[in-house]
């Protein structure tokens, strides 16, 4: 049967009928461009601060005598700018902090979601939570006049008040409750059947552990280390208070003081008065403040993507 | 072959056979979740190379008493249970038992298919691997395990591939085949079929009649069909509520040769479960 062939369906409606409220349509779309304005919002602001950096940044590198980009030191009041000392700092607390923070945090996760009853757990969470809470500008006190003397100078006793090992253990300590309760949720999401399994074929808690949880929840931890690490590396004030920011001489040694990107960045920002019309000083800010973006977004795509390959593995 | 494991029970009739020590016995066995006690004075014993059935109404405790039987039970928070299970004689819940010895020689299968997320191969070998095989053993036990599943024609060209990748009937045979890689001495099995279309439980079922020569199998079931298919003997369990406290606590009613439990039961409220007139 053709279409033409079909009856056509009488007039029993108006177009009225089916058009709905007007004022109510009007509000919904209203309504629906103010969510649209509030996630467009976000997105401006990360374009502006990129748009900012990105700009200052290239007028410094235009400025600048290249060859003050490799010196012996960050002086930038008096046209030194060496970038691996911040890079070699910045990574040398970043290491330290991974190195103590990751097991720890990582252990702490796999007893809180393996082998505490409930009670234990409800009653180490909020503990985990309150050193979460600790402001960093006590961390960094805490890291200059008592880790340093106590543990970094007793491993090095020639090592000087400010240096880069005590930051690094000051960052480790704000990391460790991130890693704990993000490694915790990765754990504790992995389906209870799965355990059963292990444990039916005769697993001891251990092997079932490492052999099945941490398996299945590598996406979650890969996450949990990554978030760590950048918040390492965007650390701030603990490394200006302990790492010894008044020196900024080059060093590949943990047991010495020395400047990393956040630290280089907050001091300048401190006399930023002075820095204004000092050579390139206040461009060198934003310099520094577009390579910690980079690091830190190149950072999250690897994430991303050791995430995806290691779950196809599965 | 009618043997009486009951010993409350005397054989009548003038030459019986001998009855053959039980894998497992259950003996005044009683299970608490805290406070609420699930199962009341199970009375039980599972003899070698049979297929025991436990049948019942849902919530009348079959899962409970399944997992007394290789220590499960311990994983849940608050569970407790008294009384006595015997294993070839020694008491499972004996201080000095280590339940991971335990569930090595009694394996168990889920209700749901659990394959971990790794690769069909590395889910049959995870038991050999815990228990320290040596790796050369490996290509054998799979195959022989899979075989035994009746899931390697099935599975032998992608053992690389993920398990989670395979249909849920394929994925519970491979749970099997993960039971059997262990090479355990009992198997429990928690209504393996209940995910299953008939051609699938029917493999399954085909499959314990197989395995019944070297294991000894305990499996509970809602189909009724099944437990008198597959089973020799079978275990009526059913919820009782007490008149005062409206507590409902599982019990065993009655447990016999499998033919009798579904022709001429002694208990009027199995007749009336295996017959579909429970109420
Ligand atoms: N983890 C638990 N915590 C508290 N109570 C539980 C737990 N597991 C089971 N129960 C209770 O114990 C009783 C017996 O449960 P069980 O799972 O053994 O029943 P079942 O016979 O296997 O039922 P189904 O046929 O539905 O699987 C039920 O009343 C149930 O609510
Ligand atoms: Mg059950």
């Amino acid at each position: 049967m053709a279409m033409t062939d079909l009856p056509l369906a009488t007039g029993v409606l108006s177009i009225g009928d089916l058009a709905g409220n007007r004022r109510r349509r009007g509000r919904e779309r209203r309504v629906r461009r103010f969510f649209v304005a509030a996630a467009l919002t976000s997105l401006v602001i990360s374009a502006l601060i990129v748009g900012s950096l990105a700009v200052e940044a290239g007028r410094f590198v235009l400025s600048v005598d290249l060859s003050a980009l490799w010196t012996t030191g960050w002086f930038p009041r008096e046209g030194f700018f060496d970038v691996k000392t911040l890079i070699t700092a910045t990574l040398i607390v970043t290491a330290v902090a991974m190195l103590v923070a990751g097991p720890i945090g990582f252990a702490t996760a796999v007893y809180l979601s393996e082998y505490a009853g409930a009670r234990t757990r409800r009653l180490l969470k909020p503990v985990l939570e309150t050193l979460a809470g600790v402001p960093s500008v006590v961390l960094g006190f805490f890291a200059l006049t008592w880790i340093s003397p106590h543990i970094v100078q007793w491993i090095e006793p020639a090592a000087p008040l400010s240096n880069l090992a005590s930051a690094g253990l000051g960052v480790a300590i704000l990391t460790i409750p991130l890693v704990a309760s993000v490694s915790e949720d990765a754990m504790s999401s992995v389906p209870r059947s799965l355990r059963e399994a292990a444990s039916g074929l005769g697993a001891r808690r251990m092997t079932t552990s490492l052999r099945v949880v941490v398996p299945a929840a590598v996406s979650g931890l890969v996450a949990a280390a990554i978030l760590a690490t950048s918040r390492a590396i965007g650390e701030t004030m603990v490394v200006l208070i302990a790492g010894g920011a008044d020196q900024a001489q080059f060093t590949a040694s943990p047991f010495q003081p020395s400047l990393t990107m956040t630290a280089a960045m907050a001091s300048l920002a401190g006399g930023s008065d002075a820095v204004v019309g000092q050579g390139n000083a206040y461009q060198s800010l934003f310099f520094v403040g577009l390579m910690l973006f980079l690091i830190t977004f190149g950072l999250n795509v690897a994430a991303n993507r050791i995430v995806r390959r290691v779950r196809q593995k599965y | 072959m009618t043997v009486d494991l009951d010993s409350a029970v005397v054989a009548k009739g003038a030459v019986a056979p001998p009855a053959p020590l039980p894998v497992l016995t259950a003996n005044d066995l009683q299970v608490y979740y805290g406070d609420f006690q699930a199962v009341r004075n199970v009375h039980l014993a599972i003899p070698r190379n049979e297929i025991v059935a436990m049948i019942g109404p849902s919530g009348c405790g079959k899962s409970t008493v399944l997992r007394c039987f290789n220590r499960m039970n311990e994983l849940i928070d608050g569970c407790r249970v008294t009384g006595h299970v015997c294993y070839h004689g020694v008491d499972l819940y004996d201080p000095r038992v280590d339940a991971v010895e335990v569930r090595r020689r009694i394996g168990m299968v889920f209700q749901k298919p659990n394959p971990f997320p790794k690769s069909v191969y590395e889910n049959v070998v995870f038991g050999p691997r815990i228990a320290g095989v040596a790796r050369a053993e490996f290509d054998g036990i799979v195959e022989s395990s899979l075989r035994k599943a009746a899931l390697w024609d099935e599975v032998k060209d992608r053992l690389k591939a993920s398990a989670l990748g395979l249909s849920g009937g394929q994925q519970q045979r491979l749970c099997i085949a993960r039971a059997i890689a262990s090479n355990p001495d009992v198997l429990l099995m928690d209504e393996p079929c209940s995910a299953l279309d008939p051609i699938a439980t029917g493999r399954i079922e085909d499959l314990m009649h197989e395995l019944k020569a070297d294991y000894t199998i305990v499996i509970v079931t809602h189909n009724m069909q099944q437990a008198a298919r597959v089973s020799d003997r079978t275990a009526f369990f059913t919820v009782e509520v007490s008149s005062d406290s409206d507590r409902r606590t599982g019990v065993l009613v009655e447990y016999d040769d499998t033919e009798k439990i579904f022709s001429n039961p002694s208990d009027s409220r199995t007749e009336n479960y295996v017959t579909g007139r429970f109420g």
